[in-house]
């Protein structure tokens, strides 16, 4: 039952051995902090509205490049042999491996708390929205690493892995902004299936079941399909 | 205790295995032969369930792997060929994972980790990156890997691939020192190995099997066909073939070569169970022939393998 911990700690552990982690992290880092605080005191409003509508473009590459080599890398080096063979089960492995996506995201996450904390000292900021958009940041972060982990899946090549993520990542962020391009008769349905639409819901500090089903049924889907390429392996 | 029956891989319409059937004993030391791309690895893949057959069933004490994969990869210490694992990680911290995901117990895993080292050589290594590992400690590592669980069954894909020889000595004997109490099963192509390590031996060619037993069984069942060797100085072709022939219970006689230097080697084939040197002695003795070299082949597992797999290519 809690096989797939051992899997996650080995990723994780893969991911602060190596310097892909501090890479990763220190260049999500560098751009939400240029991006946001370049108009941030122009603005001269103490909220954090600036930083969440950027966070959708941003994770859209930078996660999958940290999802890239979970299984690309696996059936690269032949190591997925050996996992498949160790006494786990499909669940375990995919759900080790997001987990490890899913957390080293909330890993990039969290030096990004010093942000309120910082505007609270400066004004009067308004906790509600900066609790909705981590919220909505983690949910986020969680699809992207399950799209993430599927598209790592399809493949032996991490490049290929990440570009394949990515376009994934970019067409569900942006099709919402895309939606004069479509007939008026579908655009509600264009529009729901936008991850940036849901995203600034739960950003805004509302609640609602609609985008959580939303972002579940998303990384259901992804995991589900990543099965479906593992078992295609056999 | 492993119950094979009908095994059959396709890889799309390129059939690797074709109707295997292997029932295979506890404390047994199966050895599986065969050349190259004959489907030995496919069988052992099937056999740890890493691939599904087309067709047919592995049942493992009672457990079938359809339904149970996870009971018999239990069971099963696996050691994959050319062993791949993450050259990120220290030997260390690889085979503790794998002592979790086995689920050994914490207060067992030091012991563990520690007899496995020392009993595969790897204590001062311990600590290095697989990554930098030579070929042969890296097989050490699979080995540590394979043992991990102490399992029932232990699979193992051309273990002593890239070993020197002091080491396949070592490995041979760790081999037959578990096949005291488990089942082992190891795929190779050095028929020495399979010869001086295994109880049993099966050859397979083309996916399919042709030959089962242990090996003095395989020398009896095998043609019971003699080839005598010669080399002759100053002697004609075909007079020796005539004189050769000649002696009751030769079937053939062969010219092979004929150097520069006058020395004429032929082989002289027979099927009689007699004893035919003294005869050819006393023919030769008779002309004035030199004999050079006078060889009587011992049908040795290598000529009974390449009979084997050649007959059907």
């Amino acid at each position: 039952m809690w096989q797939f911990t051992h899997i996650l700690k080995k990723e994780l552990k893969d991911y602060f051995i190596s310097p892909i982690a501090y890479i990763v992290i220190s260049i999500f880092l560098i751009i939400t902090g240029w991006f946001f605080f370049s108009t941030f005191f122009l603005y001269d409003q103490a909220n954090m509205r600036g930083f969440f509508s950027l966070l959708p473009i941003i994770f859209s590459f930078v996660i999958p490049a940290i999802t890239m080599r979970l299984f690309a890398e696996e059936f690269n080096i032949g190591s997925y042999e050996i996992l498949q063979t160790m006494p786990v089960t499909f669940s375990d492995i995919i759900f080790g491996k997001f987990a490890a996506g899913f957390v080293m995201t909330g890993a990039m996450l969290l030096p990004t708390l010093a942000y309120p904390v910082s505007i609270a000292f400066i004004g009067d900021l308004d906790w509600g929205p900066v609790i909705g958009g981590y919220l909505g940041a983690l949910l986020l972060g969680g699809t992207f690493s399950a799209i993430g982990v599927f598209a790592s899946a399809l493949t032996h090549n991490q490049i290929i892995a990440f570009i394949l993520g990515a376009a994934i990542c970019f067409v569900l962020t942006l099709v919402d902004k895309m939606l004069f391009f479509f007939p008026e008769s579908i655009l509600n349905i264009i529009e729901y299936l936008g991850a940036d639409f849901h995203f600034r819901n739960v950003a805004r500090g509302i609640i609602d079941s609609r985008d959580l089903i939303y972002f579940i049924s998303v990384i259901f889907i992804s995991l589900y399909s990543t099965y479906l390429a593992l078992l295609k392996k056999e | 205790m492993i119950h094979v029956e009908n095994l059959t891989k396709y890889y799309d319409s390129f059939c690797a295995v074709d109707q295997i059937n292997i029932e295979i004993n506890k404390g047994e030391i199966l050895g599986l032969l065969g050349p190259n791309g004959a489907g030995k690895t496919t069988t052992l893949k099937m056999l740890t369930g890493y691939f599904k057959p087309s067709t047919g069933t592995i049942h493992v004490n009672d457990y079938n792997i359809e339904d149970h994969p996870l009971e018999i990869k239990q069971m099963i210490g696996y050691l994959p060929e050319s062993s791949p694992f993450y050259k990120d990680m220290l030997v260390y911290d690889y085979l503790e994972y794998v002592s979790k995901i086995k689920g050994i117990t914490p207060s067992d895993r030091h012991p563990r980790l520690r007899y496995l080292a020392d009993l595969c050589g790897l204590s001062h290594i311990m600590h290095k990156a697989i990554g930098e590992l030579s070929k042969g400690l890296n097989q050490r590592v699979g080995l540590a890997h394979a043992m991990m669980s102490d399992p029932e069954i232990l699979i193992l894909d051309e273990p002593t691939q890239g070993l020197d020889p002091n080491q396949i000595v070592e490995i041979r004997h760790i081999i037959k020192k578990i096949g005291q109490e488990k089942t082992v099963i190891f795929s190779t192509h050095i028929l020495s190995e399979a010869e001086a390590t295994c109880d049993r031996i099966i050859i397979i060619n083309r996916g399919k099997i042709v030959a089962d037993g242990n090996t003095a069984d395989l020398k009896q069942s095998a043609d019971q066909k003699t080839t005598i060797q010669l080399s002759l100085l100053n002697a004609e072709t075909e007079s020796v073939q005539n004189a050769l022939s000649a002696i009751e219970g030769i079937d053939n006689v062969e010219p092979i070569s004929r150097t520069d230097d006058g020395i004429l080697k032929v082989k002289a084939y027979s099927s009689s169970p007699v004893d035919l040197r003294e005869n050819i002695y006393k023919t030769i003795k008779s002309t004035d022939w030199v004999i050079i070299e006078f060889l009587q082949e011992a049908k040795t597992l290598e000529t009974i393998f390449r009979d084997l797999t050649r007959q059907i290519n």
